[in-house]
């Protein structure tokens, strides 16, 4: 089997004043995850690295960890793609906890404040709300986001304002704002047209980029900017300095 | 010396952020919202394993469906090992619980009228099955932990790692548990417990499972005297992918995919689930629909005829979706062909897919009664963790899902009721030795001074679980990997942590889960063995128990932990009030006795031909 070499970022709080990196060799196939590559450093070499992982079939967002400086999903990048060996560390922008685990509970701060619900006054009784294909087309991308948060280590803005609710949240609010079942949107308003909300984004576009999910963010944040832009209501709570789009 | 670094006290505790444990929480507030829930769990909720269950949620739904015949689906889908009251319950609650979900925005994949459109599933006579494209799990899931959001009675302990229940006097007072990112000993007092911990599939070498579904709550309700019921049903689904097990949805043969040996033949016809069907024309209950037990069955004798197809992972057949076309399949599998391309490096539109059997869900679990409560007092168990007596001998896919919401609810009630009414707190003498019990196993692995690696005896675990306690079984391969068993867990006395730091020691809980696995292993087992009979997903190899045997174990199995090796077994009645044990019937197949001109049964066994 073909070995090649991973720099890891290791950050042992009890024991490291800064993160550093450790060299390690692994043996890979064609079928070899970074997850796999992982898995093999722990059982055979270091016991001690930590990293999350749950799924290993990209649905349950674990795993994201930057490889060459990009934020992927450990379980769906292969080591056959690398050739010449790769570095990994821990998902930039978040606090790191340990080796490549981050602290995530700003990220699911962010989710918890838009709401992300249905609010509607009374469902029908009995029985499920009509929704059409054509209905659920309409949101149905924004809600395939596996929480990963690969897009908020793409996206610059939040790495200077932890604050800025960011693409996931956003696309999330925008989820439930374009259900034909919701009538929240004028709650979730108020949190997107903050500072914080879709007029932080200076529009990088980077966040859809690494989406794992095809999630586009960037559209729902756009699409959140129009939309904010036409309510006249919320206009006028909108804040001035609009960035460029 | 290990020490608590702080006290939680709430009033009803959830231990599981999967679908069962989210919806128990939200019942809970529902019931009663004044009460304090705490949601504790070893992964934030959204990355439990329900996210990765794909096919669908049953109900019945369509105006020529009925309840009589979900019921007799799931009961001889169970080979009459269901307890029947659970499953008329079960079916008649199932519908409400999936509008529940609709009215929380569940994203379920629709008709052009705008009604919920659904799906075939294995093993269902009717289309039943409720879907979210096929990521089904993933929303039930979202949906599940968005909407938990809205209450604020839940308060979550994301990260936080179950150790030990503390239990006096068949009394359950709470929990003690590892908040995993401090490495701190966290006590939570509880007036109830409800364990929502999921199955156990990672104890076998191929699997469909999460890392993080290692049987931890099962075990620790064994070890404090809860039988463990059903344990030798392990199911395996025919479809995994080879090497990683993950999963290919059997929606993919709802949808009319075909199963193909290495002759390019629908083999499945020679195992009693015929009459072909056209490639793209499914029947329900016939062929690829049969259910997954005869189906990996049936692999495992073309298997052994040398009949199934070398990949560099090992032994396969092809699942074959081509002539569904790539539309349709983007449509309705996006996932599928996600996976197989970036898997196994397939796509689906142009090649069938690799797939072997991988072990899939566990139908046994903690005994319960019907209200989810435990024998002991204040603990529940809900989910694929339990066995509240719905899926008996083999669990019909779709209608796990479906449990954890029906039963998810019951035991949020049930667990709040109890919390409601005034008890008595545990005095904190009591308290503090309990803690210093339940921190004996973990102040031992600390100290260790021995030479073992986890990670050798969890491979080992796993190979012999697949080799021994696999898709066949006999009484030698049983007692080989017994002995096996018990020789692990001596091993395990000597087992060293290769990290001794307190923050995030994933090396720890590695070490804890194979502890865990070691005991709910030798449950399935014992009770494998003991049971001498084939029936469901159970199949032993020697001549005269290869069929079922309603005489001597149309009964239950139940596990009781003992501390030395082996479980000790015990057998209770199953309830079959409502509809008498029948053949199980699949494909053209006509009940014994019946002759192929029509003639009717009398008695009332589910009429499941055609
Ligand atoms: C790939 C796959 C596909 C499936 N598809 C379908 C389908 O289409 N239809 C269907 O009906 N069923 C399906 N199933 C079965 C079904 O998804 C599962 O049975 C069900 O999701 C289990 O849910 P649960 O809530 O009981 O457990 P899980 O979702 O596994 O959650 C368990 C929870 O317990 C927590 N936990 C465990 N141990 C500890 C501990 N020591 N400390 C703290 N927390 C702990 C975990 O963190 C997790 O939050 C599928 C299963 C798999 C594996
Ligand atoms: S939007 Fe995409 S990248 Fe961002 S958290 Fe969701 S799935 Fe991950
Ligand atoms: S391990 Fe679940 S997304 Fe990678």
């Amino acid at each position: 089997m073909p070995t090649t070499e991973i720099r890891l970022q290791r950050y042992r709080p009890e024991q490291d004043n800064a993160p550093h990196w450790q060299d390690f060799r692994v043996e890979y196939d064609d079928s070899t995850s970074v997850l796999d590559a992982l898995e093999q450093i722990k059982a055979e070499q270091d016991s001690s690295v930590s990293y999350r992982w749950s799924c290993r079939m990209a649905i349950c967002g674990s795993c994201g960890v930057m490889v060459d400086g990009v934020p992927k999903l450990g379980c769906k990048t292969f080591l056959r793609d690398y050739p010449k060996g790769l570095t990994l560390a821990p998902l930039s922008h978040f606090p790191i906890e340990k080796d490549l685990i981050v602290d995530m509970s700003r990220f699911l701060a962010h989710l918890s404040a838009i709401k992300p619900y249905l609010i509607a006054e009374a469902a029908p009784k009995g029985k499920p709300y009509r929704q059409t294909p054509a209905q659920l087309a309409r949101y149905k991308q924004f809600s395939n986001c596996i929480n990963c948060g690969l897009c908020y280590s793409a996206c610059p803005q939040f790495g200077l304002k932890p604050d800025f609710l960011g693409p996931a949240a956003i696309a999330l609010a925008h989820r439930y704002n374009l259900d034909s079942r919701d009538q929240g949107k004028s709650e979730r308003m108020a949190q997107l047209n903050s500072d914080n909300g879709v007029w932080g984004c200076t529009f990088v576009g980077y966040c859809s980029t690494v989406c794992p999910k095809g999630v586009d963010p960037a559209a729902a944040v756009n699409q959140g900017k129009i939309a904010s832009t036409l309510d006249g209501v919320i206009q006028w709570f909108k804040p001035g300095k609009e960035t460029s789009k | 010396m290990l020490s608590l670094a702080k006290t939680i006290t709430t009033d009803v505790l959830v231990v599981g952020g999967g679908g069962a444990g989210l919806r128990s929480a939200i019942a809970a507030c529902e019931t009663n919202p004044k009460l304090k829930v705490t949601l504790l769990s070893k992964v934030y909720p959204m990355r439990s394993h329900t996210v990765a269950a794909e096919g669908g949620a049953a109900a019945v739904t369509q105006a020529h469906d009925s309840l009589q015949a979900h019921f007799d689906d799931t009961v001889s889908g169970s080979d009459w090992l269901a307890d029947q009251s659970v499953v008329d319950y079960f079916v008649k609650h199932a519908f409400d619980e999936l509008v529940q979900l609709e009215h929380w925005g569940c994203p379920w994949s629709r008709q052009p009228s705008g009604d919920v459109q659904v799906r075939r599933f294995g093993g269902m006579k009717t289309e039943r099955t409720w879907f979210a494209a096929d990521k089904t799990g993933f929303h039930i899931l979202h949906t599940l932990f968005q909407t938990s959001l809205k209450y604020s009675g839940i308060q979550r302990l994301d990260e936080y790692f179950l150790l030990d229940l503390l239990v006096h006097e068949q009394r359950c007072y709470g929990v003690l548990a590892i908040d995993i990112a401090s490495g701190d000993l966290v006590q939570i007092q509880a007036a109830s417990v409800i364990l929502a911990t999921g199955g156990a599939g990672r104890l076998y070498q191929f699997n469909t499972n999460g890392g993080i579904v290692t049987g931890d709550g099962m075990a620790l309700a064994y070890r404090h005297g809860v039988a463990l019921r059903d344990m030798e049903f392990v199911q395996y689904h025919p479809t995994g992918l080879p090497g990683s097990g993950i999963l290919i949805t059997e929606a993919c043969r709802g949808e009319g995919g075909i199963l193909l040996n290495k002759d390019g033949y629908r083999y499945l016809q020679d195992y009693g689930l015929g009459p072909e069907t056209p490639p793209g024309q499914p029947q329900n209950k016939t062929m690829e629909l049969g259910p997954r037990d005869k189906l990996s069955q049936a692999f495992w004798h073309e298997q052994q005829q040398g009949r199934t197809i070398q990949h560099p992972q090992g032994e396969v057949v092809h699942l074959d979706l081509r002539h569904l076309g790539q539309r349709y399949l983007l449509e309705r599998l996006p996932f599928i062909c996600e996976l197989a391309k970036a898997y196994v490096n397939v796509d689906p539109v142009k090649s069938p897919i690799p797939i072997r059997p991988a072990v899939h869900y566990t139908m046994g679990g903690i005994l319960t009664d019907a209200n989810c409560a435990t024998s002991i007092r204040g603990l529940y168990a809900v989910g694929e963790c339990a066995s509240v007596g719905l899926h008996g001998a083999n669990r019909l896919g779709s209608n796990s899902l479906t449990e954890l919401l029906v039963f998810g609810k019951v035991a949020g009630r049930e667990a709040a009721r109890l919390a409601s009414e005034p008890s008595q707190p545990a005095a904190d003498s009591l308290l503090s030795t309990l803690t210093t019990q339940a921190l004996a196993p973990l102040q031992q692995l600390h100290n260790s001074q021995g030479s073992e690696r986890w990670q050798p005896l969890r491979q080992q675990l796993a190979a012999s679980m697949e080799q021994g306690c696999g898709i066949y079984r006999s009484e030698a391969g049983l007692k080989e990997t017994l002995t096996c068993l018990a020789q692990l867990k001596q091993r395990y006395q000597q087992l060293r942590l290769g990290d001794s730091g307190k923050a995030f020691n994933t090396d720890l809980l590695h070490a804890l889960e194979l502890g865990f696995g070691l005991d709910v292993a030798e449950a399935m087992c014992q009770a494998a063995l003991e049971r001498k009979e084939s029936r469901g997903a159970h199949q032993r190899q020697e001549p005269g128990l290869t069929n079922r045997n309603d005489q001597d174990f149309l009964r239950h199995s139940l596990a009781f932990y003992q501390t030395r090796p082996g479980a000790r077994i015990e057998w209770q009645a199953v309830d079959t009030s409502l509809s008498p044990p029948a053949e199980r019937l699949y494909g053209g197949q006509r009940p014994r006795g019946q002759s192929s001109a029509g003639q009717q049964p009398t008695d009332n066994p589910p009429k499941e031909s055609r």
